[in-house]
């Protein structure tokens, strides 16, 4: 347990000072969601009482979609000099190397949203009526929702023809609940409308099945020769 | 065995002509369904659409099961019925996806609604469909592995998927077996026909599509086993190192 953590935490460590040097996986998402922002709040002109209903929508589309550009960047870094090889012939546990890219993902896309939130704020005029604190569980649960699927498919569709297309097709109709849950319980706290206990449970559900299943298979899909 | 897939074509051919007539009562013989009182004849696509959904499970139940023994014995017959059913799946789930509207449209006004079963079946099509992406876009030997985890996430999600949207309210009938509704007898029995009429006609498809597969599969091997070897099975000199030393050797 030890060992696999000492090893998380090492990749982890590289990884992220990968991106801090190079930050082309940060660039590209914050510039991408910028369009998406943009572009929305161009087709839809919301009043801000209509924003209140539709930008929880918005704004999780915006992350979903960004989040696929640093996903697809996850493991085409560890192909070159055939680095993956290399994790794949050490004795190193594969669920080490999967948690530390689900949580470097975690904390690229949680870096995003921190950024394009007040863009969000300011664009569509929003003021939160429900209870406030809550979005913060909403935004970790429905964070690692995305990324930890997002890290696994990525991972499946490097053997893939075309995988850049690959990861969005595999990822999108798993994640609809989950992404239904972020949306909900984002909008009921916007509008302080309805509780989002309910959608906050199925978050909760979502991310513990998934993360077992994605440990409990990464070890299959890394070694699968 | 080479003679049991010709007879049992012809035999789901007749038990599908039998089934239809039943259904849309063409000749009127004993048995055929009554029309529905306050519906009409627009009911009548019930007995296609039914016997589609319940054919749908259970194919993406043996697709599951498949899966699940692929991935435990590495057995490459478990993966050509996950290959068959996923396929055929999705067919059945296509029908029952498009004849859903159509009985929707004259009976509730609206050709759609995200009720439970509605948006469950669709997001389970959704994920069958991107199922059948990877294995067309993966070629690799890999990719049994990579679709019977897809498979297995994929049966994860649908419970997930029908809580969440069980949230809102449901507009679908009530089952109208081991549910509240009720059903005229007659009607039931042609619907039982109709749905063994469907499997075994989707019976029939997976199984012409799995003698297919098996042929596909042979010659994939008898290929790479002749570029090992040389046309002539004779070794050819690059693929010489990869043969088995005699036994002093090693």
């Amino acid at each position: 347990m030890n060992s696999l953590w000492s090893i998380a935490l090492a990749t982890l460590a590289k990884d992220i000072r990968l991106e801090w040097r190079s930050k082309d996986a940060l660039n590209s998402m914050l510039f991408f969601s910028l369009l998406v922002v943009v572009i929305f709040s161009f087709s839809f002109d919301p009043l801000a009482e209509e924003s209140r209903h539709i930008v929880g929508g918005l704004i999780w589309v915006a992350f979903l979609f960004a989040a696929v550009v640093a996903l697809n960047q996850t493991w085409a870094r560890e192909l070159r000099n055939q680095v993956l090889d290399a994790y794949r012939v050490s004795p190193a546990p594969a669920n080490a190397l999967f948690l530390a890219k689900a949580l470097g993902n975690f904390i690229f896309v949680s870096a995003l949203e921190a950024l394009m939130t007040p863009l969000f704020v300011i664009f569509y005029n929003l003021r939160v009526l429900g209870p406030a604190w809550q979005l913060l569980p909403i935004v970790i649960l429905g964070t690692w929702a995305l990324v930890v699927n997002g890290t696994f498919f990525a991972a499946m569709s490097l053997r893939t023809r075309s995988r850049e297309i690959m990861l969005p097709l595999l990822l999108f109709p798993i994640s609809i609940p989950a992404v239904l849950g972020m949306v909900n319980a984002t909008t009921s706290i916007l509008t302080g409308e309805a509780s989002a206990h309910f959608w906050l449970v199925l978050l909760l559900t979502y991310d513990v099945v998934f993360t077992t299943a994605c440990l409990g298979f990464f070890g299959l899909v890394l070694h699968a020769e | 065995m080479k003679r049991a897939f010709p007879i049992f074509a012809v035999l789901t051919t007749l038990l599908l002509v039998y089934a239809l007539n039943q259904a849309l009562s063409i000749v009127h013989i004993p048995g055929v369904a009554p029309t529905e009182r306050t519906m009409g004849d627009v009911q009548r696509i019930f007995y296609y659409h039914v016997p589609s959904a319940w054919t749908t499970f259970l194919l993406f139940s043996v697709n599951l099961v498949a899966s699940v023994v692929y991935l435990i014995r590495r057995n490459p017959v478990a993966d050509a019925v996950a290959v068959v059913t996923g396929e055929v799946g999705v067919v059945f789930c296509t029908v029952v996806l498009v004849t859903g509207p159509i009985w929707a449209r004259p009976v509730w006004g609206i050709w759609w609604t995200w009720d439970v079963r509605l948006t469950s079946t669709l997001v389970l099509w959704l994920i069958y469909v991107s199922y059948l992406v990877l294995r067309r876009f993966s070629d690799s030997a890999q990719t049994p592995v990579l679709a019977a985890a897809l498979a297995v996430f994929g049966a994860l999600d649908v419970p997930l998927v029908y809580f969440s949207i069980w949230f809102f309210r449901t507009q679908h009938p009530q089952p109208v077996i081991g549910g509240g509704g009720s059903i005229d007898p007659r009607m039931l029995h042609v619907l039982l026909i109709n749905w063994l009429a469907f499997s075994c006609f989707a019976f029939l498809i997976c199984w012409s599509r799995y003698r297919l597969e098996r042929l596909r599969r042979e010659v994939e091997e008898a290929q790479a086993l002749e570029s090992l070897l040389g046309p002539e099975g004779v070794p050819a000199p690059a693929a010489g190192s990869k043969m088995p030393l005699p036994r002093g050797q090693q």
